[in-house]
């Protein structure tokens, strides 16, 4: 029965890799947050599944955490800032899409490699998707880059800290508790911050564009 | 022997189904969008019709042009034969495996865009043009999706990946998702569906296969017509006996059949009606994202093999 449970988990991880390109892909921001709300709540099952099949009762409270604070709050507060801001067109990327879709292969591929030696000396039950937890996070930083508007980037940064999550989940069953709400409260803390700084930004220059901000330095 | 009379029945009941299932997404579509739906039997009505009409041929058509309808009718009916749907012990099963059926449906796809450029008219160049841009870039996407397939069951033989996937014990196969979606995308552009080509335009800008074919009359245009609805009964049984194989019968034996039908009507049936939810659901894409779209899907396959390595070897 245990090994159906690591089946499930496997699949979860396959999921949150699928959204993680679909999110590399996609133009809308609507969609964006869409797709990262379906990560969290993929994050959350799987986290559940492995506090069920180790027993370990604190990640119960790490699930709950991932579903209030990114299934269901930090997409609330993105959703009213775009409407707020009165931004819904579509994302401009520095970098044509089907050009970062490859270089996601190739840092899949990275990942994976760098993985496997690390995920061989592991005895957990998702030792395997180590590698998949990385490539979330570095595919995360490949969207954070290739975005040029600040919303985007914001949902890469919250994607990454969605990858780090679980890449903590799958090498050590996630971390100690103190850890994790602290990170939870930086995370939310972090996303105020930044909803404020896209009001500053746009009213400083009239666009997301954060280009703009290489103006600021003195000459 | 009755291997060979399965076999046989395979090809009856493909030649049979296929426009009958092209009538069924039709009418799914109709029903979607509001509108009144044609007959079930619309497709049929309509090969019919062809059959009686006289051929109109240009005054440049050459041969190939007069017998490509032939070629690509026969390789779609071969096609829907190698790919198994009431058994798996089939006769044409070791001639032709997961590749050379790729192989069969480039074939056909290299004599109806021969064919489309032969008259020299321009819509029938261009729409030979645009079907290879997306043939180029929809093959190496399906053979992917068929080495994930076969990474998993060590074989390239479609009977074998069935036996594998079907009837050993129940295992879930992360790799097989990507794989998936993979080919959702790709046999919506082989098959010129919504988002990548409109089966039912005749606006000269967006089509694709209705270019290439407009110059055709008669039994041809009845034999491509019956052999695009083939290509898309064997996507569909392809796509069944690769994600969906429960129900498929092992080795032949007629008993097992009295599953096998039924399972096969009902999956076919329900795979109709998603086919024309997402073709309701979603507009049609420039024909310069086509390349974005294709790349997606080979980039799924790709990651569907990666994940197999990672997650689903070594334990």
């Amino acid at each position: 029965m245990n090994s159906y449970y690591g089946q499930i988990i496997n699949l979860l991880a396959a999921g949150l890799l699928l959204l993680s390109f679909a999110m590399l892909g996609q133009r809308r921001i609507l969609s964006l947050i869409n797709l990262f709300m379906a990560q969290g709540a993929v994050l959350c099952a799987s986290t559940a599944i492995v506090a069920f099949v180790t027993g370990q009762n604190h990640l119960y409270w790490s699930a709950l955490i991932t579903l209030l604070l990114k299934v269901l709050l930090l997409p609330a507060i993105l959703h009213r800032l775009i409407r707020r801001l009165n931004i819904k067109w579509d994302v401009e990327t520095l970098i044509n899409i089907p050009t970062t879709m490859l270089i996601g292969i190739v840092l899949v591929i990275f990942s994976f490699n760098l993985a496997l030696p690390i995920s061989e000396l592991a005895g957990t039950v998702t030792r395997s998707t180590l590698g998949i937890a990385m490539a979330a996070v570095l595919l995360a930083f490949l969207m954070m880059i290739t975005r040029s508007k600040a919303v985007p980037q914001v949902i890469g940064f919250l994607s990454m800290e969605n990858g780090l999550f679980f890449a903590a989940t799958s090498a050590t069953y996630g971390m100690p508790m103190v850890v994790e709400l602290g990170i939870a409260l930086d995370v939310l803390v972090g996303m105020v911050i930044l909803g404020v700084f896209f009001f500053q930004i746009r009213e400083r220059f009239d666009s997301l564009d954060i280009r703009h901000l290489e103006q600021l330095k003195e000459d | 022997m009755n291997s060979i009379l399965l076999q046989f029945l395979e090809l009856v009941l493909a030649l049979a189904l296929a426009p009958v299932l092209t009538g069924w997404v039709n009418q799914c579509r109709a029903w979607l969008q509001n509108r009144s739906a044609p007959p079930l039997l619309q497709p049929y009505y309509q090969i019919v019709k062809l059959f009686e009409k006289d051929v109109v041929l240009a005054h440049h058509a050459s041969s190939l042009f007069r017998s490509a309808p032939y070629f690509i009718f026969a390789a779609m009916a071969l096609a829907a034969t190698i790919v198994p749907t009431l058994s798996t012990d089939l006769p044409f099963g070791p001639a032709a495996d997961a590749i050379a059926l790729v192989g069969i449906f480039a074939l056909a796809r290299v004599f109806i865009a021969l064919a489309g450029m032969d008259i020299g008219t321009a819509f029938g160049t261009l729409g030979a043009r645009r079907e290879m841009l997306v043939g180029f870039l929809a093959e190496p996407a399906l053979l992917m999706v068929f080495f994930t397939a076969s990474l998993i069951s060590h074989s390239t033989s479609l009977a074998t990946i069935v036996e594998t996937l079907a009837h050993r014990e129940l295992v879930i196969y992360p790799s097989m998702a990507f794989a998936g979606v993979a080919f959702t995308m790709v046999s919506l552009a082989e098959n010129a569906r919504v988002p990548v080509d409109n089966p039912t335009t005749h606006l000269e800008l967006t089509m694709i296969h209705e270019a290439m074919i407009l110059e055709y009359s008669g039994r041809h245009l009845a034999l491509i017509e019956w052999a695009a609805a083939l290509k898309m009964y064997a996507y569909s049984c392809l796509g069944l006996a690769l994600f969906f194989p429960w129900g498929i019968p092992e080795g032949a034996k007629f008993a097992s059949l009295a599953i096998g039908l039924p399972s096969l009507l009902i999956k076919l049936a329900i795979g109709g009606f998603l086919l024309a939810l997402i073709e309701t659901l979603s507009a049609k894409m420039r024909i310069f994202r086509a390349p974005e779209f294709l790349g997606t899907a080979f980039m799924l396959a790709v990651l569907g093999m990666l994940v197999h390595l990672l997650l689903e070897t070594g334990k």
